[in-house]
């Protein structure tokens, strides 16, 4: 019960300051279609560089969380999910917006995801903790194997192509080397002076989800988005709180859904929203109404969504394995301060660790209370022309990288990085596990070196990095979790395959 | 897709993965290429896989880049390219900004060109978005930035 001895540190005058900031930015940024939640923490890292840390992370958690549940605001009421996370709340959401209850919707979205966050949130308290104590017996062999496992889960679940995905977890690794040997000081891929230092984290983030989502803008061309939004009819709070209440099984399924493949790495809200919704359906007594505007549809999706924040965070800060691409931007701004997460986390900076968690408690509140207000406004946000947003993007992204260093060298290597992503991505190749290849290759090194060390001192490489029973289960993971993938890609395939043939 | 992008998509990885692995193996001291020389040597044989699953016209992942949408982001990436290459640094942050930002509305905003309350909307947008930069950037966060001409 740690936690409740850092609760008052949140409601300090700056942290709380950058709280509120952070839950009503990032409601209006996750709003913005185009801006995806990762992008959005990623250009904020610049910002945390002069604040304290747990008031830098503070600011990120209340980005990440609030983007999240202000993606329903664009997808109820311009039928365009602000992120992949709210894809599911467009089906029934947009609907309920057409037949004069987007209101309705929007404060049932509104207080689904607060249930579901504070929920999600309550496992992170709980079980951090307990998986911190056993972080602690992890060795080097384990933490090179989690690191990898960090990359393969990501590479194979959250891509199209398992091999592309892999493939893009190689690039990230290698990347990841590129500078000077920490052990013998050599130059290492250093083809041009400006990867002296090495790719700077911070940069190669904000290069890699930003720029993409520019060229991506850029390629639409000169065409106006159409997007209309719906005018939206008062409709009291109180109602759709009973109307939330009526709906027990769907507000559970979408909050247990949610925290459970919340916790698995790699596995994304866009999946939580979707399998939360097609469960809800399926154990619904009004299947018929699904689609057409149902008021279960909205709660268990965003539920979902928002259960999932608090739970993909427990194998970032208990084994230092972010569990999705924005746990993998809340990583590099922890490493920026100096801050290591896993048990050193909370027994050394247990002041940092909690108010940040205590801090996405309270921010679920504010999400709730701020977003049945700010929604009206983060929907005329959300039709400010494309142009525009690429523009401010692309500025933005050229100060932030500048900022990190105060080098010009960061800027080129993240535009360079962001226009090969564009072109990978374009080509089946994903961002996420190559950004978790460029974060976990200097862990994964470093254990896979100390260890070599050890081994070489006692059993040998072979038999130190490939026996004994946590080592035996993590591979056992990284070959099934591949497995897994290539079967359903397989799958998949034959069933285009054969509905190609009946076509 | 066009079966020809796929093979120089997957060929240039490939062809990064073999520099990758040359590198690995052949630089020393080698103890500072071991971890590299283990990621290469798994980077060769996924680029390599997927270079050839290209090559036979088996890729199925990944929709490519139209002609359209090239022809639509060239002038922009353009942009970008002198913006964050050139003008940033010879030009100073605030301008290149000033300049690039109405470069690209300029370019990608929907609205007419031939009416005049257009391009004064857009002048507005551009000074409005550089004083908030500057703001946030200059005096805020106090990130000094090269300035050459003007701020």
């Amino acid at each position: 019960m740690d936690f409740i001895f850092y609760f008052g540190d949140v409601f300090s005058p700056l942290s709380f300051l950058l709280l509120l900031g952070g839950t009503i930015g990032g409601l209006i940024l996750g709003a913005t279609p185009g801006l995806s939640p990762t992008m959005a923490v990623a250009l904020l890292i610049p910002f945390t560089f002069h604040l304290e840390a747990v008031q830098g992370l503070i600011l990120l958690g209340a980005a990440y969380t609030s983007t999240v549940a202000g993606g329903a605001v664009s997808a109820i009421l311009l039928k365009i999910p602000g992120a992949p996370a709210n894809i599911a709340t467009t089906l029934d959401g947009h609907k309920m917006a057409k037949q004069g209850q987007g209101a309705k919707a929007l404060q049932l979205s509104f207080l689904a995801s607060a249930v579901g966050g504070i929920f999600g949130v309550l496992l992170l308290i709980f079980l951090t903790p307990l998986l911190a104590q056993w972080a602690l017996a992890f060795g080097p062999s384990h933490l090179f194997w989690l690191a990898i496992l960090g990359v393969t889960v990501i590479g194979s679940l959250d891509s199209a192509s398992v091999v592309k995905g892999l493939l893009s977890g190689c690039i990230g690794l290698w990347l990841a080397t590129i500078g000077f040997d920490d052990i013998m000081g050599a130059q290492r891929f250093i083809f041009h002076p400006s990867l002296g230092g090495g790719i700077n984290i911070i940069a190669a983030l904000i290069g890699l989800f930003a720029i993409p989502q520019v060229l991506t803008m850029f390629a639409k061309g000169r065409r106006a988005d159409g997007a209309e939004v719906i005018e939206v009819q008062k409709h009291s709070v109180l109602d759709a709180t009973r109307e939330l209440l009526r709906r027990p099984r769907a507000l559970s399924i979408g909050t247990i859904t949610g925290s459970i493949i919340g916790l698995i790495p790699g596995v994304g809200g866009q999946i939580a929203g979707l399998v939360a919704y097609d469960q809800t359906k399926k154990f619904s007594s009004e299947k018929e109404k699904f689609g057409k505007g149902h008021s279960e549809g909205v709660i268990a999706a965003e539920a979902a969504n928002n259960a999932m924040v608090g739970p993909s965070l427990v194998p970032l800060l208990t084994l230092s394995i972010p569990g999705s691409p924005t746990a993998a931007v809340l990583l590099g701004g922890l490493l920026i301060h100096g801050i290591f997460p896993g048990s050193d986390l909370f027994d050394n900076h247990p002041d940092v660790a909690w108010t940040f968690i205590n801090s996405m408690l309270v921010g679920q509140v504010l999400m709730c209370l701020f977003g049945l207000y700010v929604a009206g406004l983060a929907a005329r946000v959300a039709q400010v022309p494309q142009s525009v947003m690429a523009a401010i993007v692309l500025a933005l992204s050229a100060f932030g990288a500048y900022s990190v260093q105060s080098s010009m060298g960061d800027v080129y290597v993240m535009a360079c990085l962001g226009i090969g992503m564009y072109f990978l991505e374009r080509f089946g190749f994903s961002a996420a596990p190559l950004v978790l290849g460029l974060i976990l290759g200097p862990i994964a090194e470093a254990n896979f070196i100390q260890g070599g060390m050890i081994a070489d001192a006692t059993v040998g490489k072979a038999s130190y990095f490939l026996s004994g029973g946590l080592n035996i289960l993590l591979i056992a993971v990284v070959v099934a979790s591949i497995a897994y993938s290539a079967w359903m890609e397989l799958r998949s395939r034959r069933y285009t395959t054969k509905e190609e043939a009946q076509a | 897709m066009n079966r020809s992008q796929h093979i120089l998509g997957s060929g240039l990885v490939f062809a990064v993965g073999i520099w990758v692995a040359w590198v690995s193996y052949t630089q020393q001291p080698a103890e500072a290429f071991l971890f590299p020389r283990l990621i290469a040597s798994v980077f060769v044989v996924l680029a390599g896989w997927t270079f050839g699953k290209a090559a036979l016209g088996l890729s199925k992942v990944g929709s490519g880049v139209s002609r359209t949408m090239f022809l639509n982001m060239v002038p922009g990436l353009a942009v970008m390219l002198i913006y964050v290459f050139w003008a940033a640094k010879a030009l100073g942050f605030y301008t290149a900004t000033a300049i690039g930002f109405f470069i690209l509305l300029s370019l990608y905003d929907p609205a007419p060109h031939s009416e005049g309350k257009t391009w004064v909307k857009r002048m507005l947008v551009t000074a409005v978005f550089v004083a908030v930069m500057y703001g946030l950037f200059a005096k805020l966060l106090s990130v000094y930035t090269p300035r050459e001409i003007l701020f």
